[in-house]
């Protein structure tokens, strides 16, 4: 009997969704505008992080080394860098590739390269690109780097200049600017899923206000809760997978827009819409498609438990 | 087979819509009640549906009261009842068979029986070349037909009928008078609810008359007397 009950709650969710046509097709664009809230949300959460994750990446803290130091010395205080937990990479530079550097960017200063000519040894040190994991960590870095420990076999400081104090001001800016984004993000995220939530939720509640009496009929005629409320789950069910449907066609065109209009390299945040659409295309489609059937169906036997009280 | 004992209904703003009304009614017997609007024939039926539960006094079907049965019992109880009312109430997305259907499957009914059931009750309401109609397609006496079969279909023990005729033409009237005549020699018991004097006179059955929410006549060959 369970069996025939439950093929004939699904049949019965069927027909009404598809015999009330025109108060299905208004509550599935209702859900579209909620699922593109969700969607745009993955969305812009995504580009944000990409940004930030870039900008985090253009920051780091350069330590320079006398001309003296050994590079064993540099590779040992290397190693010990790398194991502080807060350290993501550390790059080392040597002196050479340092002057190579030098000259590339000076190739158009033709005084620059020729007084750097005149001399016979190399004047510039080797560093440490040295990129922390979060930007407030920079601090305890160079607090690190200013100690005692990094001091030559001789006892003779290796070190000639770290970047930081330099760099103190917009790193500390960036720390907060990247936590303000965060919480607002968040904040801004949550708001508009609620209010696409409540939305949907009164579209369906309305919906089933419709078949109120139809209810209590139902009810007089002896149906449970559940066979009266099953139908509705069901259309409530549809109505999510059919906006879900619609509203990973409606972003593909959209990211192919954005995809080619304003593409990754232009705006150096390292992120490409449409790439990004297609990768993740399976994420993005299981949380649109599973939000949209969770607030049809949750919504539709939230909205007719009122009018079973017969 | 239904016991109505001293049964009082007080809404909250002190309406009195039943007052201390006690009778019974035996198996297979027709019964009218009558009386005018607001006289509280829709509000005995609702105590009887366990719609609504008195304020004071007691509903028995058999020997249970009816009123304090769980929301469980109380579905199976409904099932052994059918239920006609002025306005139809039939589910506008559903066809005829549909309407008719799902009275069964709410009964646990299987599909076999549903197939073989629906065509009779129809049959006997005289329907059947409308059983893939919706009710928007339907004539207001067809409608009530409907109805009707919807309510006999699963064989109740009671058949209660409020105001059936109340929407309807003269000729309608006669018809569904008919079609309750022929369900209660079929061994149905009818509770009719009615302020159709024509109704009543034709019937020659007995007659429950109310005013004020109180029983003022009951005669067992009665006539509409207000």
């Amino acid at each position: 009997m369970f069996k025939t009950n439950v093929k004939r709650i699904i049949k019965s969710g069927f027909f009404g969704f598809f015999r009330n046509g025109f108060v299905s097709l208004s509550s599935v664009l209702v859900m579209v505008i909620t699922l593109s809230v969700i969607a745009s949300v993955i969305f812009m959460s995504a580009i944000l992080n990409s940004s930030l994750e870039e900008i985090r990446n253009k920051v780091d803290v350069n330590v320079y080394f006398f001309t003296t130091a050994q590079e064993s010395d540099i590779l040992a205080l290397k190693k010990s860098i790398e194991k502080l937990p807060e350290v993501k990479q550390v790059e080392y530079v040597s002196a050479k590739e340092e002057l190579e550097n030098f000259k590339t960017r000076h190739e158009n200063d033709q005084f620059t390269l020729q007084a750097l000519d005149e001399l016979s040894e190399n004047p510039l040190g080797a560093k440490l690109n040295i990129k922390a994991k979060e930007p407030h960590q920079y601090e305890g870095i160079a607090a690190f780097l200013t100690g005692e420990n990094i001091i030559s076999r001789n006892g003779q400081s290796i070190v000639d200049n770290v970047n930081f104090p330099r760099n103190k001001t917009a790193i500390d800016k960036l720390s907060k600017i990247i936590s303000s984004a965060q919480k607002l993000g968040f904040f801004f995220t949550l708001l508009l899923i609620i209010v696409s939530i409540l939305i949907t939720f009164n579209t369906i509640r309305l919906v089933i206000f419709i078949s109120r009496d139809e209810i209590s009929v139902m009810r007089l005629v002896g149906a449970s809760a559940l066979y009266i409320r099953g139908p509705f789950v069901v259309s409530g069910v549809l109505y999510g997978v059919l906006s879900g449907i619609f509203t990973l066609i409606i972003f593909y065109p959209l990211a192919i827009f954005f995809g080619s209009n304003f593409p990754s390299s232009d705006f150096d945040i390292g992120f490409n819409v449409l790439d990004y659409y297609i990768s993740n295309f399976a994420q993005t489609f299981l949380i649109v498609m599973g939000s949209g059937i969770f607030i049809g169906a949750v919504s539709s036997y939230l909205a007719v438990k009122r009018y079973l009280k017969i | 087979m239904i016991y109505f004992d001293k049964v009082s209904k007080i809404y909250a703003d002190n309406y009195v819509a039943l007052e201390n009304v006690t009778f019974s009614i035996e198996k297979n017997e027709f019964v009218s009640i009558v009386g005018q609007s607001g006289a509280g024939k829709t509000t005995l039926i609702k105590m009887l549906l366990a719609e609504d539960k008195p304020t004071l006094g007691k509903v028995f079907m058999e020997s249970i009261d009816i009123h304090s049965l769980r929301a469980k019992a109380i579905n199976n109880f409904r099932r052994k009842i059918g239920v006609v009312f002025q306005d139809f109430r039939l589910l506008p997305d559903k066809t005829v068979f549909e309407n008719i259907a799902f009275a069964m499957e709410v009964a646990g009914r299987s599909d076999e029986e549903i197939q073989a059931d629906v065509p009779h009750a129809l049959a006997l309401v005289d329907l059947g070349n409308k059983m893939w109609n919706f009710p928007r397609e339907l004539s207001g006496g067809e409608k009530q037909r409907v109805a009707i079969a919807r309510a006999i279909v699963n064989q109740p023990e009671i058949l209660i009928a409020d105001e059936p005729t109340g929407n309807l033409d003269p000729i309608n009237t006669q018809e569904i008078v008919k079609v309750l005549k022929k369900i209660n020699d079929l061994g149905t018991t009818v509770i009719l609810t009615t302020h159709n004097k024509g109704v009543i006179d034709s019937l020659g059955k007995r007659v429950i008359t109310m005013e004020n929410g109180r029983i003022i006549r009951d005669d067992k060959e009665g006539k509409y007397v207000i």
